[in-house]
C-alpha cells in the first residue's frame, strides 16, 4: 500500500488519521454495548471488567487510547491547517501530533499495568 | 565521444492503449547528464519508432512531458536519470488518474474539464475601453495569487493525488489552485462565482490534505495551501465574514 | 462526496469533541489505576447531571462525526455508490446514537 508516491510524512499522517478513525468507529458499538450492561446485566459487566485485567486486553486498550489520541491531535492539526493562517511547518506539526498522541498512550499504559 | 556505451540502463516502458498493456524492457546506453525524456526519446528513435509519448519544450515550461517514473509522477524533461535511480533500472509509465491514449500518452481532457469546472476560465472585470485595474504587486491578495500563477498544468499533482484516484468527481489540486489565484485576482470578474464553483460537489472539501500535490509539484508550488485557502475563505463566507 | 454542510458538520462535531476527548482520556488514566469495577464506574457517574450532559453531548457529536467519516471511507475505499453511502451514513448515525444514549443512561440514571 505504501507505494513510492505515498512515502512522505503528510500522507502517513493521513493514513494514521483514517485508520484510527475507522477502528474507533468500529469499536464504538462494542464500547456502548458493554457500558449499557451496567443497566441490564451488572454481573456480566463485572465479568467483562475482570477480563480486561488480562495483560493482552490492557495492550489492546492502550492501542485504542493511542488511536484516539492520535486522531484527536491529528484532527486538531488538520483544522488548524484549514482554518487558521497558513504555516510552513506542516510536516513538523504532523510529526508532533503523532508524538503527542503516543505520549498520551504511554502515560495510559504506565497507569493501567 | 568517449566510450560510455558499455554501461546500459534497463528501462521498462509501459506499452499499450486504453484497453490495457504491459511493461516492455529496453536497453539504453548510459550517458552523463541524461534526462528521463532523453531515455524515452532514445528508445523511440533507436529501438521502436511506434513508441508514443508527448513533449514539446524540453526545458520545463510547457508541462506536456509528465510521466510516472519509478512509481512517482515527474516532469521527465527536467528529471535526471541519476536523480531517480540508484541502480541501473528505470520504470516509465503514463501518468496516473488519466485515461491512457497510447503508451506514455494520456488523455488530458478530464484534467482540463475540471480546470474549467472549478471556474478557471478568466473573465475580465473590465473591457478594453475601461483601462486596466491597477494591481499593487505588494498587496496581500496579489502576493497570494502570485504564489500559484506559475503552474504549467503538467498534471503531476493530479496524478500524485490519491483523492483524485478514489473520488472521480474531485476537481483535483491544479484546478483548485488555479481557482484560488482567481479568487485573489482583482482583474477577475465575479470572484464569488469561483468560490461557488469550488464549494460545489467534487470541490475543495473533498481534499484530505495528503500533501502529495505539494510534494511532487515540479515548479514547487503549494496546491495544498491553496485548497486550504479555498476551504477557509468559503467557510468564512458562510459565516458572513 | 463532501459538500459544505457535511464538511462543516464534520469540523463542528470535531471541535465539540476535542475537549470531551481530552476529558475522557484524563478520566480513563485516573480511573484505570487499580482496575475497574461496575460499582466504581457507577459511583462516579450515577445520578450526575454533569456526566450525563458530558457523555450525552459526546455521543451526539461522535455519531455525527463517525457517520460522515465512514461515509467517505465507504465511497473512496470500498467503492460504495454515493447514494448508498449516504444511506449507510444515516444508519450509522442512528445506530450509534441509540446505542450510545442507552449506554449514557445506563451509567448515569440512578
Amino acid at each position: 500500500m505504501i507505494r513510492p508516491h505515498r512515502s512522505h510524512p503528510l500522507w502517513i499522517a493521513f493514513i494514521l488519521h483514517r485508520i484510527s478513525g475507522v477502528v474507533l468507529a468500529l469499536f464504538l458499538p462494542i464500547h456502548f454495548y458493554v457500558l449499557s450492561l451496567a443497566l441490564t446485566d451488572p454481573t456480566a459487566l463485572d465479568g467483562f471488567l475482570r477480563f480486561s485485567d488480562l495483560f493482552v486486553v490492557k495492550i489492546l486498550e492502550t492501542v485504542l487510547v493511542l488511536l484516539l489520541a492520535v486522531h484527536l491531535f491529528g484532527g486538531l492539526r488538520l483544522m488548524a491547517m484549514e482554518l487558521l493562517p497558513w504555516t510552513n511547518w506542516q510536516k513538523s506539526l504532523a510529526a508532533s501530533s503523532i508524538a503527542l498522541g503516543s505520549a498520551v498512550a504511554c502515560l495510559f499504559f504506565l497507569k493501567v499495568v | 565521444m568517449t566510450d560510455s556505451n558499455t554501461e546500459t540502463l534497463n528501462v521498462s516502458v509501459w506499452r499499450g492503449d486504453a484497453s490495457g498493456g504491459q511493461f516492455r524492457d529496453y536497453q539504453v546506453p548510459v550517458q552523463e547528464n541524461q534526462t528521463v525524456l532523453d531515455v524515452v526519446t532514445w528508445i523511440q528513435q533507436k529501438i521502436d519508432d511506434t513508441l508514443s509519448y508527448r513533449f514539446a519544450c524540453r526545458v520545463g515550461m510547457c508541462g506536456s512531458c509528465a510521466m510516472t517514473v519509478n512509481g512517482e509522477p515527474r516532469w521527465t524533461c527536467r528529471t535526471h536519470v541519476n536523480r531517480v535511480t540508484q541502480s541501473s533500472s528505470l520504470e516509465i509509465g503514463p501518468l496516473r488518474n488519466l485515461p491512457v491514449i497510447k503508451d506514455l500518452t494520456t488523455d488530458m481532457d478530464p484534467f482540463f474539464d475540471k480546470w474549467t469546472k472549478a471556474g478557471g476560465t478568466h473573465r475580465a472585470s473590465r473591457s478594453r475601453n475601461d483601462g486596466m485595474v491597477p494591481v499593487d504587486p505588494a498587496s496581500k491578495e496579489r502576493m497570494i495569487a502570485s504564489e500559484g500563477i506559475e503552474c504549467i498544468n503538467c498534471a503531476v499533482c493530479y496524478a500524485a493525488c490519491d483523492t483524485v484516484a478514489a473520488n472521480p468527481q474531485y476537481l483535483g489540486p491544479a484546478s483548485l489552485q488555479r481557482a484560488w489565484t482567481l479568487v485573489n485576482d482583482e482583474k477577475h470578474d465575479d470572484r464569488s462565482a469561483v468560490l461557488r464553483a469550488v464549494a460545489a460537489e467534487g470541490g475543495c472539501y473533498n481534499c484530505h490534505s495528503h500533501g502529495s500535490c505539494t510534494r511532487y509539484c515540479p515548479v514547487e508550488l503549494n496546491p495544498m495551501k491553496a485548497v486550504a485557502g479555498l476551504k477557509r475563505t468559503t467557510v468564512a463566507k458562510l459565516w458572513g465574514k | 462526496m463532501l459538500n459544505v454542510r457535511l464538511y462543516m458538520l464534520q469540523r463542528l462535531s470535531a471541535l465539540v469533541m476535542a475537549p470531551l476527548v481530552v476529558g475522557h482520556i484524563a478520566v480513563m488514566i485516573v480511573a484505570v489505576q487499580g482496575g475497574l469495577t461496575t460499582a466504581e464506574i457507577l459511583s462516579r457517574t450515577q445520578g450526575s447531571l454533569w456526566w450525563m450532559l458530558f457523555y450525552g453531548l459526546f455521543v451526539i457529536a461522535v455519531s455525527v462525526h463517525a457517520a460522515i467519516g465512514l461515509r467517505v471511507v465507504a465511497y473512496e475505499w470500498l467503492g460504495v455508490k454515493q447514494k448508498l453511502s449516504a444511506l449507510l451514513s444515516i444508519i450509522v448515525f442512528i445506530g450509534l446514537l441509540i446505542l450510545g444514549m442507552r449506554a449514557v443512561f445506563a451509567v448515569t440514571l440512578s
